[in-house]
């Protein structure tokens, strides 16, 4: 009776996409749409140029440019010769080798993460891979989707194929509801808090229960977004009739959109499909999270202090939160509101998308960036900055005292201009907090688009529920 | 893909958990479009001082790791972004082979594709291991691929896991794609069905 055993919605998929299967070795998996950017794929087009390859499936991958652009002066060449060639180099393989891309001049540019789904490429059962570890983005809408390197990119190009180890599964069940200013960004920091950066690795995550359902589409993708920060390399969430409302009408939408619904309805794990790691959680519990730390996992409650590394007892945490207290030169006890910032980021593949935004106008309306501090909003494309334009929130930003810039992954990774110098210290909507990731020597908290709006404001940590 | 079928070197330590890829390769050298040459620029930020010299204090630059080329760090190494320059990186400065007590998922795939070989121990293999390195200048490890084992010239001999696939392509070499296009016939047909629903 194998075939009717109760399936999880990740077994669906993989089972669905398996090309071939030897025993002993990896799965073939069939990709149904491939996302490149210009860092990580150079070196893949390359690679097949040598090895005298084609694409073999160019209408399944779609490019963009979005790591390393400058978000300002788009009238004006790229300063950086070595960015411009990076950029070049996309344009000229994708011109050979016959991909769809959407450049700087487009109004449909923007981060990969954030692009896919507003175009409706992203789709319910697809497989998904893209060269970057946030392509568990797309989880959101019950694609199994994953981050890849270069090789992999390579040989997805090469044979839209990859050869995958099927990954355990992993239930996270959030019960009951948020509390107001509590945010999907507060509810998967708090879970990477829970489980650790390397809680997550070797499954795949799927978010359940009453606080994920209630959840957007947008807030949802900020939840698979950070998978991977908790070593998860997929997160998926089922799909249902937000899903199909957030794609009906989409430009990559399936033409026969009722025939795709009925179908997507099929891909929810089945009732008694069994996982094989549960943890649940009461989404009451969840307050305003706050990294204090050089690893996402190193998080607290807005409402707490920073932690003492003494009082932890396994040895490898101690010692990283000692080298993360001296990279963030903070003191063990200090309040996380006494935390004084002088930078604010709000963009990233994280939360760069129009309900962030708004979510950020909303705090900052008739109110002032503080003197100490230099903000900056980068909406995640071209479409979210035009949309946000005609909302006028890029008034309400600009009036605040905020840039308003143009879609890239910015100061995120800080390839492009956007950095922090050493010492600055950053409220920042991102996803990572690792040493120097916003620029050398630079200090990054990761907090919700509300709380960084309400940091920019005050100059330093504030819990937004008391806003 | 260069092979990996025994190596004998010195051993480097890292004596930290989560190293992280943008560690290994910072992100101002992901511009490059080239595959080769990063070994200058691994661990660049903690490697070098803002000013452009050498820091001492960092483990890599002790005079005793000069010629290491199996590199032991800690829990979840390689963690973050899917960079494969992390990889590229380690190869080109010399490494063969990292060792840790677990691997973030990308950078494992992308070590197999590059013929660097990810070991994954126990907590007290790895704890022993570092243990000698502080205690022995020169201390060498011999990680046999073949044979599935890690060894010292002393009393270490600890056996280690991967999959079968994996090994056998990292004893031969072999090239993914290649192998992968041997089954062109399969995804024809899988595309076939794609098509007919």
């Amino acid at each position: 009776m194998i075939a009717s055993a109760p399936r999880t919605m990740f077994e669906k998929i993989w089972d669905q996409h398996v090309v071939h299967q030897e025993p002993q070795k990896q799965t073939m998996l069939y990709i149904d749409l491939h996302l490149i950017h210009e860092v990580t794929s150079p070196q893949a087009f390359e690679g097949l140029r040598l090895a005298g390859r084609k694409v073999r499936r160019p209408e399944r991958t779609v490019a963009t440019e979005d790591h390393n652009v400058p978000t300002s002066d788009r009238h004006l060449p790229i300063a950086d010769p070595i960015s411009r060639q990076q950029i070049q180099t996309l344009r000229n393989n994708c011109k050979e080798f016959g991909i769809r891309l959407y450049d700087l001049d487009n109004v449909k540019q923007g981060i990969v993460h954030v692009i896919g789904p507003e175009l409706g490429l992203t789709q319910p059962g697809m497989t998904i891979v893209c060269g970057d570890s946030h392509t568990a983005t797309h989880g959101a809408f019950g694609s199994l989707a994953v981050g890849i390197g270069t090789s992999e990119v390579e040989h997805v190009l090469a044979t839209q194929t990859l050869l995958q180890t099927r990954p355990k599964t992993f239930e996270a069940r959030f019960n009951g509801t948020l509390a107001p200013g509590v945010t999907s960004k507060d509810l998967i920091l708090y879970l990477i808090g829970e489980i650790g950066t390397a809680g997550g690795t070797g499954y795949v995550l799927e978010y359940t229960g009453s606080a994920i359902e209630a959840l957007s589409m947008e807030q949802r993708m900020t939840i698979c977004n950070m998978s991977i920060e908790g070593g998860a390399r997929a997160g998926m969430i089922a799909p249902d009739q937000k899903t199909f409302d957030y794609l009906r009408g989409r430009e990559f939408a399936p033409k026969d959109f009722e025939a795709a619904v009925a179908n997507w309805k099929t891909l929810s794990s089945d009732d008694g499909a069994k996982y094989d790691r549960v943890e649940i959680f009461d989404a009451a519990d969840i307050a305003p999270q706050v990294t204090w730390g050089t690893n996402p996992g190193q998080v607290a409650r807005v409402d707490s202090n920073v932690p003492d590394p003494a009082a932890m007892s396994d040895a490898s945490e101690r010692k990283s939160a000692e080298l993360a207290l001296e990279y963030m030169q903070l003191k063990a006890g200090q309040s996380i509101e006494s935390i004084e910032i002088n930078r604010v980021f709000i963009g990233s593949c994280t939360n760069s998308r129009i309900e962030d935004l708004r979510e950020a106008a909303a705090v900052v309306k008739g109110k002032k960036v503080a003197d100490s501090v230099h903000g900056m909003v980068v909406p995640g494309s071209g479409v979210v900055k035009k949309q946000a334009e005609e909302e006028g929130l890029d008034a309400i930003f600009q009036e605040a005292g905020f840039e308003w810039r143009d879609a890239g992954c910015s100061m995120c990774l800080a390839m492009n201009p956007d950095k922090l110098e050493p010492g600055q210290r950053c409220a920042s909507t991102s996803n990572r907090n690792f040493e120097g990731r916003q620029g050398r020597g630079g200090l990054t908290h990761l907090v919700s688009p509300a709380m960084a709006a309400a940091a920019a404001v005050k100059g330093h940590f504030v819990d937004i529920r008391n806003w | 893909m260069q092979s990996f079928v025994k190596h004998t070197g010195v051993v480097a330590a890292m004596d930290r958990s989560n190293v992280d890829t943008d560690q290994i390769i910072p992100k101002q050298f992901l511009k490059r479009i080239e595959r080769t040459g990063f070994g200058e620029f691994l661990f660049f930020d903690w490697r070098f001082h803002p000013d452009g010299t050498t820091n001492e204090d960092f483990e890599l630059n002790r005079p005793r790791f000069k010629d290491a080329s199996i590199l032991v760090a800690r829990e979840n190494f390689g963690n973050g972004s899917s960079r494969e320059h992390a990889v590229w990186a380690l190869d080109d400065y010399g490494f063969r082979c990292v060792i840790a007590e677990s691997f973030a998922d990308i950078f494992y795939n992308n070590c197999s594709k590059n013929g660097v070989l990810p070991v994954v121990l126990s907590k007290d293999a790895v704890n022993r291991i570092h243990q000698s390195v502080a205690a022995e200048e020169g201390y060498q490890l011999t990680v046999d691929l073949e044979k599935l084992t890690v060894s010292d010239s002393d009393s270490l001999s600890e056996t280690f896991e991967i999959d079968s696939f994996r090994r056998q392509c990292f004893l031969e070499g072999l090239d993914h794609i290649a192998l992968t296009l041997q089954h062109a016939d399969k995804i024809d047909a899988y595309e076939q069905s794609l098509k007919s629903v």
